[in-house]
């Protein structure tokens, strides 16, 4: 079947399995961003922003996705190195493995939350999975991030 | 100045940009997908496989099974040569000895076609009685390699015809006789689980033939030479027509040691000469790859009533699952690692045997052993002062290894064979302790405090050490080359697998250079463009490697200088990183290296470093936990962890930390949640993200990670290793703490809150 979204704000048309799902197409049409971690919408890593929302995309049809607007972090390249400046200054990003998804779900929280505190963003971030840095380092960025996106707004 | 400086990790931006960098990213469009069918028996002959059906769809290029393939036996284990781990491993087998073990090699041009084709195969198998218990494999009547021809490439105690892949023993002094002449005996039992690495980038690795027929394997590794070797000699290619290259790498933690799907798409590509690729499924890198080693210990210790430890005795039960990779150098160094803490005893004796079972063979993880046997140790340290009456922290204040002491164990044990004597020139273990103690709040807080009629807090504390690389075995190289306007590669073998080992080799680099780390352009690894490094296993990397880069960094200083000398024509030259200097004269590094390959005296500068570790100086750490049980529940909170770490000069402090906020996370996880659970069949019932449970930020209250000032004498500016001391405390830190809390010792692993509830119960009949 044939579907049609717009990908980081251009339209692609592309023919899609039934049942496949948005983490393959996005990495078929060449957003390698999107990552696989699990199947079971358990590591938060494949995260992607449907119609602004947070979704994990090795759960969710591509065939849902037509007529929306997804957002890959190749989309949002000048946030994710201003969040990215921050991880990587406490080297809190370490294999990088989860870091696009990590960065998509600061994305959405920014779209939902105003001056979060540091339980607030834990909670909102409790779906992405890091086995590397022990989330420690993630935190101390992340807040100083917050802190200067708050302040300059 | 770029030691002890926190830089960004060189390829930390292009990271979290999300540019593709790891395998499946690089991996050809058109790839054949390769999956394996997996046994779904614990241990069965396979008497016949009907592929017929599977091979007849058009979108089905191979499939592959044991009478396909070579039968020789190998080890996965991705070690140095000859390998300390037992050869009984084909590629394809007729038995199959776990669930999830090989069956047969599919590949297809798409993902759901070789799905489908996985059910099309019909195999009749021969079910065998599996050994499940690894308490009973020594005696069970079925033999889990009986037919075999497994063999060892040297005596490691192998001996299949009693389920043992290896076995091991040594005593120093008369250990029984010393333990009799005690005043008290503290003997203890306890028992670690199997864990799953669950790096979030699951297994993968990619083949194709390059224009000059080369066979390239992209691969998630932590030892792409071993890869090369292991993969050339199993297929029966020339090493010289492998090429393998490890690109960025999704975490490791010793679960990409080994060589997993590398086999599968070499052989894929062979055959069909089309590249190919297998990402493991999340429920593949749990059923199908490594665990950590789930272990009895057996302790004995004897101390006088002064608190002087005499005697220590540890027996092992290692359980190594189907294949012995690892078997028994993770076992010896449950003792190694963390026997020498107590160097001042009369007598000390190690024992253990690995057996084999039906189960998810077990490898390398994180802490290599010294985490089951810190576990152990450390709980028993504790139940020993107690019997005397003494505090926890005085005891190991008196028996403690200290500055310019060393071990008996150090020369006698070694990973597979007898180990290197060593002088412990950096050791500020009374510093962490005391550094811990305070953090902790230790005088207010210990033993216990009462908070509500439910829920008690206690505090408990554990020492720990590990190693620096493996010595006169585990040897690293670097290629340095300048480069027109004055920046340089380096070329390393060593595996950055998501550390920042590239960073801190750069940094060390750029030091010995008198040059800004930027300047320093880091690739790590290609078996054709890098030069050798065993990998990123046993704590190695800023020890070993970094050695390696400042050999290679100090001789191209003095090929600078030598092109200066030529340039100024003058014997008189001296140079400070960025410009050289001969009387009133200077020249810039940037318009030297110009110069030197457009216009004056052309030549490229190149230089090499080798470099193989004589000692292994161990990094050393105490652990400190604060916990809150709830005796209604059993639920354990770990309100904070307190690591005090001397790891020699922190090259970059930020990544130093992190690794150790990381270890600890990981072992926390082993302490209180993960478990490989299975049917009385043994099938894994909770082989997935949803159903095992890694610690989330949720779970992670407050971690305090600070670093003694060290200098370790051989280490490149003082550093020893960083990456797995973090592991080793948090198991007997957390069991202390709850016995301090509860009065109960967990003497199981993990202390989830059905276990701890199940004791509270017992405690209270009792």
């Amino acid at each position: 079947m044939e579907i049609t979204m717009s990908i980081n704000g251009t339209s692609y048309k592309t023919s899609i399995d039934s049942n496949e799902l948005l983490v393959d197409t996005l990495r078929r049409l060449g957003f390698k961003s999107v990552k696989r971690g699990c199947d079971t919408t358990s590591c938060g890593i494949c995260s992607v922003l449907v119609d602004g929302k947070l979704v994990p995309s090795c759960s969710f049809y591509s065939l849902r996705a037509e007529g929306k607007e997804i957002l890959t972090v190749e989309g949002i390249q000048e946030e994710a190195r201003e969040i990215g400046h921050y991880l990587t200054a406490e080297g809190a990003e370490q294999c990088g493995f989860c870091s696009p998804g990590l960065v998509m779900a600061v994305y959405a929280m920014q779209l939902e939350l105003t001056a979060p505190s540091l339980e607030e963003v834990k909670h909102y971030l409790a779906g992405n999975m890091c086995r590397c840095s022990g989330f420690e380092g993630q935190h101390r960025g992340i807040m100083k991030y917050l802190e200067v996106a708050t302040n300059a707004n | 100045m770029q030691i002890n400086q926190s830089i960004p990790k060189v390829d930390g931006m292009g990271l979290v940009l999300g540019r593709p960098a790891f395998t499946d990213d690089l991996a050809d469009d058109n790839a054949l997908i390769v999956k394996i069918l997996r046994s779904p028996h614990a241990y069965a002959e396979i008497m016949d496989i009907d592929s017929t059906v599977a091979l007849k769809m058009p979108e089905v290029k191979c499939i592959l099974t044991h009478s396909d393939v070579s039968d020789l036996l190998f080890s996965r284990a991705g070690q140095g040569y000859p390998e300390p781990s037992p050869y009984d491993h084909r590629i394809l087998d007729k038995y199959v000895r776990y669930v999830g073990d090989a069956v047969a090699i599919v590949a297809g041009t798409s993902e759901q076609a070789v799905q489908m084709a996985l059910k099309k195969i019909k195999v009749t198998y021969r079910v065998i009685e599996p050994v499940l218990d690894f308490e009973q494999a020594k005696t069970a009547k079925t033999k889990v390699h009986h037919e075999d021809g497994t063999h060892s490439m040297f005596p490691i105690g192998h001996d299949p015809t009693v389920n043992l892949s290896a076995s091991y023993g040594m005593e120093i002094g008369a250990v029984e006789e010393t333990l009799e002449a005690c005043d008290v005996v503290y003997e203890g039992r306890y028992y670690t689980q199997p864990q799953c690495h669950a790096m979030t980038e699951p297994h993968t690795a990619t083949a194709y033939y390059d224009f000059q027929d080369r066979l390239t394997i992209i691969s998630a590794t932590q030892t792409p030479f071993h890869v090369r070797r292991i993969v050339g000699k199993t297929l029966d290619i020339p090493l010289s027509k492998i090429r393998v290259i490890k690109p960025r790498i999704g975490g490791g933690y010793g679960g990409k040691q080994a060589i997993h799907g590398e086999f599968y798409v070499a052989m894929v590509t062979m055959i069909t000469r089309r590249p190919s690729k297998i990402v493991y499924s999340r429920r593949e890198v749990f059923e199908s790859t490594y665990t950590r080693h789930q272990m009895r210990l057996d302790v004995k210790i004897g101390a006088m009533k002064d608190g002087t430890i005499k005697a220590i005795d540890m027996d092992v039960l290692s359980n190594t699952g189907a294949y012995g990779e690892h078997s028994l150098t993770v076992l010896m160094v449950a003792g190694a690692k963390t026997l020498p803490l107590y160097n001042k005893v009369e007598a000390v004796a190690f024992r253990g045997d690995v057996v084999y079972t039906n189960k998810t063979p077990a490898g390398a993880f994180r802490g290599y052993g010294a985490v089951q046997g810190n576990y152990a140790l450390e709980s028993a340290i504790d139940e020993l002062a107690d019997q005397l009456g003494i505090d926890p922290v005085s005891i190991r204040r008196k028996n403690m290894i200290a500055e310019q002491e060393t071990s008996k164990i150090f020369e006698i044990m070694g990973e597979g064979k007898e180990g290197t004597a060593m002088m412990i020139e950096s050791c500020k273990l009374d510093e962490c302790l005391s550094v811990c103690l305070e953090k902790l709040n230790w005088n207010e807080k210990y033993p216990r405090r009462q908070q509500t009629d439910r829920k008690v807090r206690g505090v408990g504390i554990a020492l720990a050490m590990q190693g620096s690389g493996i010595p006169y075995i585990d040897m690293a190289s670097a290629i340095l080359k300048l480069n027109d306007d004055g920046f340089f590669n380096l070329m390393v073998g060593a595996t950055d697998l998501g550390t920042g080992s590239d960073t801190v080799l750069a940094q060390m680099a750029a030091e010995t250079l008198g040059v800004p780390a930027e300047k320093i352009i880091v690739y790590s690894s290609d078996t054709d463009l890098t030069p050798f490094d065993t990998g990123a296993y046993a704590s190695s990397t800023t020890y070993v490697s970094g050695h390696s880069v400042i050999v290679a960094a100090e001789r191209m200083r003095e090929e600078i200088l030598r092109a200066g000398r030529r340039h100024f024509d003058s014997e008189d030259v001296t140079y400070d990183g960025m410009y050289l200097y001969c009387g009133t004269s200077t020249i810039s590094l940037k318009d030297l290296s110009t110069l030197l390959y457009y216009s004056e005296h052309q030549e490229q500068l190149v230089t090499t470093g080798s470099y193989v570790g004589k000692k292994s100086p161990p990094p050393y750490m105490v652990g400190g936990a604060e916990v809150e049980v709830d005796t209604l529940t059993g639920e354990v909170t770990v309100l904070n962890y307190v690591a005090v770490v001397d790891c020699g000069m922190t090259i970059n402090p930020n990544l130093a930390k992190i690794q150790v906020e990381g270890a600890l996370v990981q072992s926390i996880g082993m302490t209180l949640y993960e478990d490989m659970k299975y049917t009385k069949s043994g099938q894994m019932i909770n082989g997935s993200f949803m159903k095992y449970k890694v610690p989330t930020r949720m779970e992670i209250k407050n971690l305090d990670v600070s670093f003694v000032d060290s200098y370790e004498p051989s280490g490149p500016f003082g550093a020893k290793s960083v990456g797995e001391i973090g592991s080793d405390t948090p198991p007997a830190a957390i069991s202390n703490a709850i016995k301090n809390a509860l009065g109960i010792r967990l003497n199981r692993l993990p202390m989830t809150a059905e276990n701890v509830w199940r004791e509270i119960k017992k405690d209270k009949k009792s």
